[in-house]
């Protein structure tokens, strides 16, 4: 310390300086210190807004599809529109399509509006109607189909609003963009709340879209996502059938029985390639080869569940393999050592210790094929599809929708009304990644050792 | 026979199989009191694999060749006469096709009727009002040539499954009782039944092979018929893009590729910098209580699908730019923009440098960073000038790989880019990339002769060997920097 001073006092003069009091230089090089500090914490509060700006936008945007406005009315189910001939003959009854059932729609809501004594100032019956979805003398039609006896009786219905009324519950639809809509007057609104104080038009919780199909652009109200969920499940249920037994198959003979030699090489710089190929390449496989050279049907689960397996069977076989890895070798040496052979080892014994690994990594891989959109655009799975498909196996060879693919399909339309619908089955995509996720966490959880 | 019944058959043989040769075994053995080679389960298991395997394996052939060798048969029979002016002869080949699915379909309904319908007897004058009953719509008027290939069609196909059911079922009926007989108490079962497990691991691991070789192939085969019919030239060096429905259209990948590498651009200007602080605060300054959750909140930014992004971009992002900086500074009107897509897609990529990255700046050893501390470096001053530097080759790896994801990225660009393709430099501009086209090229009705649909064929291939290389250079620069310190 003597030497300090007596070196270091010239260079201050006259200063008494203190060790505890920083210089010039440190002051600088410990505001760059913090800075940098600072920079890191400003990065990771950059990713994490980012995240729960896109929750919290898709969660505004999509929580109301799970709600949906309904008008219930009493329709009486004339005879003389529905059975004209008044046999009460199914084909005659068929024989009167969705536009003889509108008039009866309207006519009920008049009705109703008369008995609880609203007005409906302004409005043209036809007006009145139209509050009502363009879906209600559809499902009536199939009411009455489904059981004609109802004719003749009148029967309480839970009809959908149409698309501006229940927007404009959810904050979509205005007074000021219903002067300007054509599909949508603001006298149609102020009834609709009339109706809404006397409990005709109810908004409760939307099941249908759960299990309804698809609904043309005119129909937004009716738009489900049946068929989208019942694609995705076959197909999710077509990549685990293969991909896990593939995957496992693979990583137990590259692991165990393969030679070092350029044959293994080559499998192995293939999937290593495999995993970092753009997804839509895949979806120019499955178009080209599955579709027009071996002739499987577009639009069908089939196909989007082959192109997935070989998009998900890298991460199984990378999982696998480091699952196998992690067994340790003691064990496959007991079990040679009490006359067990190769194969014995490893199907009686390594497997089922790497067994929950293996499932971790099929889940992860499963989860990331559930979300997949680019290649399943590509082999037509993006195709309107009003009909629900049969069961397995049939049902794999008919055209179904996917979940992330129904997304997409709704953003290609022009009614706002879709953003909402879209959002929402984001909503129901992201609940079923959390779901596969956790078990993934509490399987790995579960079984994770310790050797 | 339905396919799936097929599969049962076979399997039902295979169990009986097991059964068999397992109670076979076993009499044998206690007959001349000899101990059996293997345990009694191998012999059952030798029995049914070779019942299985070999029907399995024919039925997959079958089913994969039988639609390709039809096509040919029955192409040969239509003549040019009955392809239409300006239409293209594979178009044909879809309506007979087409046809000839409903033809099966009538027959089923007809069937459930009660009806027995020769479907021979119809003639191209009913077929269009008989099938349009069946509920399949057929466009323009069938013309005879067209339904005698599709009456054909149909009877080829009928022909092939009864053939494919009848082999598959012979081939593991037969390789039953020859399995069976060949039980001895001598015979080697269980080495047997491992080299056949052993077969069956190995064909799996075919998988990954002719994937590769499914992809290479698809590619490159329908690139040549593209480049056939559209000069190679024209296709690289032209910077116009416009496809046009009736020919003649302008196919220049140059406006696709600045689209591609401007997005591409942006997304990493927003990555780099940020997945490589997160990465650095991660590794460096973060206790193990905020690294427990700050590190799985920034990977479930790799987990969510790209859709969900894509319509981030498309519902709020988009607009948001659009009103708050793109019309006040009167640089477009576009919702959709490079910026718009570049920014969300720069917020999905961040995990992947961030996670990269951490590893890497994990891997330099800690007697570096002591060595500096010694030397009276501040702790900032060693990550700049000791750790950065000493993991800058992993990092580049890094950002090769999130390179190579942007650019094949497509549902993010689909919806926040736009798909106009011009070469531009505003960024509030809608341009468009090498994957929008891929989709917008082959989704609707595709037929494939015409350059417009082949040409997404050329476009793939492109993307396919640029991120090919991307990702060969980018592991070779990790692997090989790894290697250094250990």
């Amino acid at each position: 310390m003597t030497d300090l001073t007596a070196f270091g006092a010239p260079a201050a003069k006259g200063q008494a300086k203190s060790l505890l009091s920083l210089d010039e230089r440190t002051r600088k090089r410990n505001a760059a210190e913090a800075r940098f500090r600072l920079l890191g914490k400003a990065a990771v509060a950059f990713g994490i807004i980012a995240l729960v700006g896109l929750l919290a936008s898709i969660l505004s945007n999509g929580l109301s599809s799970f709600q949906q406005t309904y008008i219930t009315i009493d329709v009486y189910l004339d005879p003389a529109k529905l059975d004209p001939s008044g046999t009460g003959d199914r084909a005659a009854i068929a024989k009167v399509s969705t536009f003889g059932y509108a008039p009866l729609i309207q006519k009920a809501l008049g009705d109703a509006i008369a008995a609880k004594g609203l007005a409906s100032e302004g409005l043209t019956p036809k007006a009145v109607g139209e509050l009502i979805s363009k879906d209600g003398p559809a499902n009536l039609r199939n009411y009455v189909l489904a059981d004609p006896s109802v004719i003749g009786k009148t029967v309480s219905f839970d009809l959908l609003a149409a698309g501006r009324i229940d927007g404009y519950y959810k904050g979509r639809v205005t007074m000021e963009s219903a002067k300007l809509d054509r599909n949508v007057s603001p006298e149609q609104l102020v009834l609709a709340d009339k109706l809404k104080e006397a409990g005709i038009l109810v908004t409760k919780f939307n099941w249908s879209f759960f299990t309804s199909a698809d609904a043309s652009d005119t129909r937004p109200e009716a738009a489900g996502l049946g068929i989208a969920i019942i694609g995705s499940a076959y197909m999710m249920l077509i990549v685990l059938v293969l991909s896990l037994p593939i995957g496992v198959a693979t990583s137990i003979y590259l692991e165990e029985f393969a030679p070092q030699n350029w044959f293994t090489d080559l499998i192995e710089v293939n999937i290593a390639n495999l995993a970092a190929v753009p997804s839509i390449v895949f979806g120019i496989l499955g178009l080209a080869v599955l579709i027009n050279f071996v002739g499987l049907p577009q639009s069908a689960p089939i196909v989007g569940g082959l192109v997935l397996t070989l998009m998900t069977l890298p991460t199984i076989i990378i999982a696998t393999r480091s699952a196998l890895k992690a067994v340790p070798p003691s064990i496959r040496d007991a079990a040679l050592g009490v006359g067990a052979s190769k194969m014995q080892s490893i199907f009686h014994h390594v497997l089922p210790l790497a067994m929950p690994g293996i499932l971790t990594g099929a889940i992860i891989g499963l989860a990331r094929a559930l979300g997949e959109t680019a290649p399943l655009l590509l082999i037509g799975m993006v195709a309107f599809v009003k009909e629900f498909p049969a069961g397995p196996p049939d049902g794999f060879f008919q055209p179904a929708s996917a979940l992330p693919v129904q997304v997409y399909n709704w953003t290609q339309r022009g009614d706002p009304a879709f953003v909402e619908r879209a959002s929402g089955a984001i909503i129901v995509l992201l609940v079923f990644l959390i779901l596969m996720n956790l078990v993934a966490i509490i399987l790995r959880r579960r079984f994770e050792r310790r050797w | 026979m339905d396919v799936s019944i097929i599969i049962l058959g076979v399997l039902a043989l295979a169990a009986i199989g097991y059964a068999l040769g397992r109670r076979r075994a076993m009499s044998l053995s206690a007959e001349r009191g000899r101990k059996l080679h293997s345990l009694p389960g191998f012999y059952g298991q030798t029995v049914a694999l070779i019942t299985a395997v070999p029907a399995l394996i024919l039925l997959m052939l079958w089913l994969t060749l039988q639609h390709p060798i039809i096509d040919g048969r029955i192409s040969g029979m239509i003549t040019d006469a009955s392809v239409p002016e300006g239409g293209a002869h594979s178009l044909v080949m879809a309506d007979v096709r087409r046809i000839g699915d409903g033809l099966a379909v009538l027959r089923e309904a007809d069937a459930k009727a009660g009806a027995d319908v020769d479907i021979k007897a119809l003639d191209a004058d009913n077929i269009r009002s008989r099938l349009a009953g069946a509920g399949i719509a057929l466009g323009a008027d069938v013309p005879a040539e067209v339904f005698e290939a599709a009456k054909a069609y149909r009877a080829d196909i009928d022909f092939s499954q009864l053939l494919m059911t009848i082999a598959v079922l012979a081939l593991a009926i037969g390789a039953l009782p020859l399995a069976y007989i060949r039980i001895d108490p001598e015979l080697r079962a269980r080495n047997i039944s491992e080299s056949f497990v052993k077969a069956i691991l190995m064909i799996s691991s075919l998988v990954a092979i002719m994937t590769t070789v499914g992809i290479v192939g698809s590619l490159v085969v329908e690139t040549y018929v593209f480049f056939t019919i559209y000069p190679a030239q024209d296709f690289f060096f032209s910077t116009v893009w416009n496809p046009q429905f009736r020919g003649g259209s302008d196919l220049g990948i140059l406006p696709l590729l600045w689209g591609t590498f401007y997005v591409s651009l942006i997304s990493l200007i927003i990555a780099v910098p940020i997945g490589l602080m997160i990465a650095v605060f991660l590794s460096e300054y973060a206790g193990p209580k905020t690294r427990s959750i700050v590190k799985p909140a920034i990977e479930m930014l790799a987990g969510i699908p790209t859709i969900v992004y894509g319509l981030f971009a498309l519902v709020t992002v988009g607009p948001f730019l659009r009103d708050w900086l793109a019309q006040p500074l009167g640089l477009g009107s576009s919702s959709s923009s490079v910026l718009t897509a570049g920014l969300v897609m720069g917020v999905m990529i961040i995990p992947f440098v961030s996670s990269l990255s951490d590893d890497i700046i994990n891997a330099v050893p800690q007697a570096l960073r002591d060595g500096s501390y010694a030397l009276g470096s501040t702790q900032s001053e060693t990550i700049k000038q000791v750790v950065l530097p000493a993991a800058l080759p992993g990092i580049v790896g890094a950002v090769l790989l999130a390179a190579s994801r942007a650019i094949g990225e497509t549902m993010i660009v689909v919806l926040g880019a736009g798909a106009s393709a011009k070469l531009d430099l505003n960024p509030f501009e809608a341009m468009t990339t090498v994957t929008v086209k891929i989709v917008s090229q082959l989704t609707g009705d595709t037929e494939f002769a015409s350059p417009e649909t082949l040409v997404a064929f050329a476009l793939g291939l492109t993307l396919f060997v640029i991120t090919l290389l991307l990702n060969v250079i980018a592991l070779y620069i990790v692997r090989k920097y790894r290697e250094q310190y250990e």
